[in-house]
């Protein structure tokens, strides 16, 4: 089954149950991108000016360690959000995101977004609320895999 | 209550019943005077008895005292319980030999053969104590093997309670001070006008059977009366008083009451009122070897939920805090002993109230919780 | 020098230990070592999925080990150990052949034929798969018997995962496997981050799902707030706890956890009867 772009954003968690209004203006910033396995979506240090919802495949957020290589922090999958430092300035990857394997996005242009949200802040508060529920979750998972949990206990 | 006594032994005879129950093979255990306490031994003849002492107890003091009459039994408990006969102190469980070629033979253990015990000096409390043991010990789907005397086993000479001790408080706990059951004779020692007798129940068949070997005579209305006065004087002499209605539910609201961190504050966590306690029943395992490796044993001794070990998993222990291991002990004596084993943990005996080093009261810290509920305008 | 003990070796005892033989030995991770028992007399030990043996290498101590084989198959004792410990660390060193001591088995099972009918989400993190192993074997040999099985497994990294080999098998009969990591380096082309991220999108249907979930007990404890997020009521979730289990059989005290002591009345545990003793610290 062929989705629209549309759909695609209407169905997705992210977005899903907002008004047409919204995700009309939404799609508008948003285009289908695919990437080839092993390529980047986006380099720590570079401008921030997108951010991906992953409709299959998957991508992992890497760190860079001199004499480690690529360091996985956490990989993404269908239906996670990529990205977020085109939210706030100043507006610039923090990590890496590499496609593990063939992926698909739909790629969201933030400036436009971010305009979108700045003239229509009913629209910005949905969207804020649903990134920052989507960032409540990622953080505590974070803190979990910071705990270590299966590493060796301190001994007595 | 009924009326005490159907019959009456004289203090005379009273070596009689000694000499029936080791003529029947039993080793008569009963309370004598040691180390400045009363403690419980193999005791021969009456002569051995605590004879003219008895104890003054209060919180973190235990001290003898001189009577002024020749009463046998007239103290209250000391550190000894029976547990030390049902749960010795320690154990070896297993022995073995490794060969040189890594092979092992086990050296087995002989039958344990504990010997036909006989207790003598049992009180209500002493009693409930030991059916609380049994319970844990024995009801489980895996019973504690054979190293553990079983009430049943055991010819009980219960002595009846004429007074009370500053802590007593068998008579919150619904055990005392007055035995009802649980004895094979139960005896209340009268001294009065003079006159030094035993009134004297019989609470089963090898009872009465042993009766019949020592000089007794049917016990009298003035008899009866003086021993009944004797139970209802200790009944009215309790020196604490502990409110047990809801207790388990009480407890089981006040995990996180700051009166926790209060009686952390005076607890050392010794272990002393473990150690004391006629049912704490906990034991750890240990194998040792000898200084060539070859020779294995696996011993098992008391333990006590005060330790830092006592909690141990991989990483640590669970309760570090001294807060959180009285809670553990408080709480599993009159609470989660409840859902554990059917009954509560607590006989009201006093032990851990006396030889807490720093007096910590079982009574007052439950009366604190209690009380910080209803200042809070909580159910209670 | 005689093999045979001096007094007939029995079965295993609830307090005395048994000499069970060391017939295999398997390393799977740096510290984690897999040993395949056999009774030096007598018959082998029946046994349901989550329950545990003490184990003891003589003269260093004793712990409590879940069994890790299939509790249908006729074969050996097994035991997946972690050495951490001095008595663990002596388990992991013994060599075939060697002689260590076994108690057991003890305690309570993973309700494996009470969850039939039921789409099973079996949940382990680190050496938590290792109780977890009896009943996904008991699970696939009764396949028919039960919806959809999903195992989602984490561990500290790659490297660290148990059974690897195994698990290729078990998706082959129908267990569909999810796996995780909490790091890895570039080599790891599967997911990375925490256990709970797999439960939103594990894709079950949370009104006829009965989770099993043994790890670390913080893992077990945002599992569970996962599971629940996605609908599974903690009456449906099992779990396997940890205390200091000495005796096995209850008479010891020291596995007490509130009401319960866990090694009778656990190590497996409907979550409901745990979660508010679960939220007392330092119980």
């Amino acid at each position: 089954m062929v989705q629209t772009l549309d759909e695609l954003i209407a169905s997705s968690p992210l977005f899903a149950g907002l008004p047409s209004a919204h995700l009309e203006l939404i799609a508008g910033c948003g285009s289908n991108e695919r990437f080839a396995a092993g390529t980047r979506l986006f380099c720590e240090g570079a401008p921030a000016e997108r951010f991906f919802l992953i409709r299959e495949g998957a991508v992992a957020l890497e760190v860079e360690a001199p004499g480690r290589g690529a360091l996985s922090i956490e990989t993404l999958h269908e239906g996670d959000v990529v990205g977020w430092s085109w939210l706030f300035e100043p507006y610039r990857w923090q990590f890496d995101a590499r496609a593990t394997v063939p992926t698909a996005t739909v790629a969201f242009d933030g400036a436009c977004l971010r305009g979108k949200c700045d003239a229509d802040h009913e629209l910005g508060y949905q969207l804020m609320r649903r990134f920052a529920a989507s960032l409540i979750d990622r953080l505590q998972a974070t803190r979990l895999q910071l705990l270590d949990v299966y590493g060796h206990a301190a001994r007595a | 209550m009924s009326q005490p006594g159907g019959h009456i032994v004289e203090r005379d005879a009273l070596d009689r019943l000694l000499a029936a129950l080791r003529s029947r093979g039993y080793t008569v255990l009963g309370p004598t005077v040691r180390d400045r306490a009363i403690v419980y031994d193999e005791i021969e003849s009456c002569a051995d008895l605590p004879i003219g002492w008895t104890d003054e107890q209060s919180g973190g003091s235990y001290r003898l005292r001189q009577r002024s009459d020749d009463a046998l039994f007239g103290y209250n408990v000391g550190p000894h319980s029976w547990k030390r006969y049902q749960l010795p102190p320690e154990v070896r469980l297993w022995r073995a030999r490794l060969g040189e070629d890594g092979s092992l033979t086990e050296l087995g253990e002989p039958p344990h053969t504990a010997p036909r015990y006989a207790f003598l000096g049992v009180r209500s409390c002493e009693i409930h104590a030991m059916a609380i043991l049994d319970r844990v010990l024995l009801s489980g789907a895996r019973r504690d093997p054979g190293h553990s005397v079983r009430r049943e086993d055991v010819f009980v000479v219960a002595v009846q309670c004429s007074q009370a001790g500053n802590t007593c408080f068998c008579a919150s706990m619904g055990t005392g001070p007055t035995a009802e059951s649980g004895y094979d004779l139960a005896l209340t020692e009268v001294l009065e006008d003079g006159r030094h007798y035993f009134v004297l129940d019989v609470g089963s068949p090898r009872g009465a059977e042993l009766l019949g070997e020592v000089p007794h005579a049917r016990a009298g209305g003035p008899e009866q009366d003086a021993a009944a006065a004797g139970h209802a004087r200790a009944a009215s002499e309790m020196g604490r008083e502990l409110d047990a209605h809801d207790i388990r539910d009480l407890l089981y609201r006040n995990y996180e009451n700051p009166r926790w961190d209060e009686v952390a504050e005076r607890c050392l966590a010794c272990g002393n009122c473990t150690m004391v306690c006629p049912t704490c029943f906990c034991t750890t395992v240990e194998d040792v070897t000898d200084l060539a490796g070859d020779h294995i044993e696996r011993h098992q001794r008391w333990d006590s939920c005060f330790t830092i070990d006592y909690s141990h998993i991989n990483g640590g222990a669970v309760r570090s805090s001294t807060r959180s291991r009285y809670r553990q002990w408080m709480t599993h004596k009159l609470a989660t002993w409840i859902d554990q084993f059917g009954s509560s943990g607590c006989v009201g005996c006093g032990r851990c109230i006396t030889w807490c080093p720093v007096g910590i009261d079982i009574t007052e810290e439950a009366r604190a919780i209690r009380d910080s509920e209803s200042a809070n305008g909580a159910d209670a | 020098m005689p093999l045979a003990p001096e007094f007939p070796a029995e079965a295993p005892g609830a307090m005395v230990p048994a000499p069970f033989v060391i017939t295999a030995r398997r390393q799977e991770t740096a510290d984690t070592w897999t040993l395949e028992l056999a009774p030096r007399a007598g018959t082998r030990l029946a046994f349901s999925p989550g329950q545990f043996a003490m184990l003891s290498a003589y003269g260093a101590g004793e712990v409590p080990i879940s069994i890790s084989g299939d509790p249908d198959g006729g074969g050996a004792l097994i035991h997946t150990v972690r050495a951490v410990g001095l008595a663990t660390q002596a388990i992991c060193r013994a060599r075939r052949g060697e002689v260590l001591g076994v108690r057991g088995p003890f305690g309570r099972p993973w309700p494996v034929a009470q969850v039939e009918g039921a789409d099973v989400l079996v949940i382990a993190g680190g050496i938590g798969l290792a109780p977890l192993r009896p009943a996904i074997l008991t699970l696939l040999a009764r396949r028919e018997r039960y919806g959809r099985l999903s195992l989602l497994y984490g561990g500290r990294s790659p490297t660290q995962l148990l059974y690897t080999a195994e698990l290729e098998e078990w998706a082959a009969r129908g267990l569909e496997v999810a796996l995780t990591v909490d790091s890895a380096g570039p080599e790891w082309l599967g997911r990375v981050g925490v256990v709970p991220r797999l439960v939103a999108r594990a894709g079950f249907d949370p009104a006829r799902t009965a989770a099993f979930v043994c790890g670390p007990e913080v893992m077990m404890r945002f599992t569970v707030v996962a599971l629940a997020k996605a609908g599974v009521t903690s009456e449906r979730v099992y779990a396997a706890m940890e205390r200091n289990m000495q005796c096995g059989v209850a008479l010891c005290g020291h596995c007490q956890l509130g009401p319960t002591l866990v090694c009778r009345d656990g190590p497996v545990y409907r979550w409901s009867e745990l979660e508010r003793w679960l939220t007392i610290r330092e119980l």
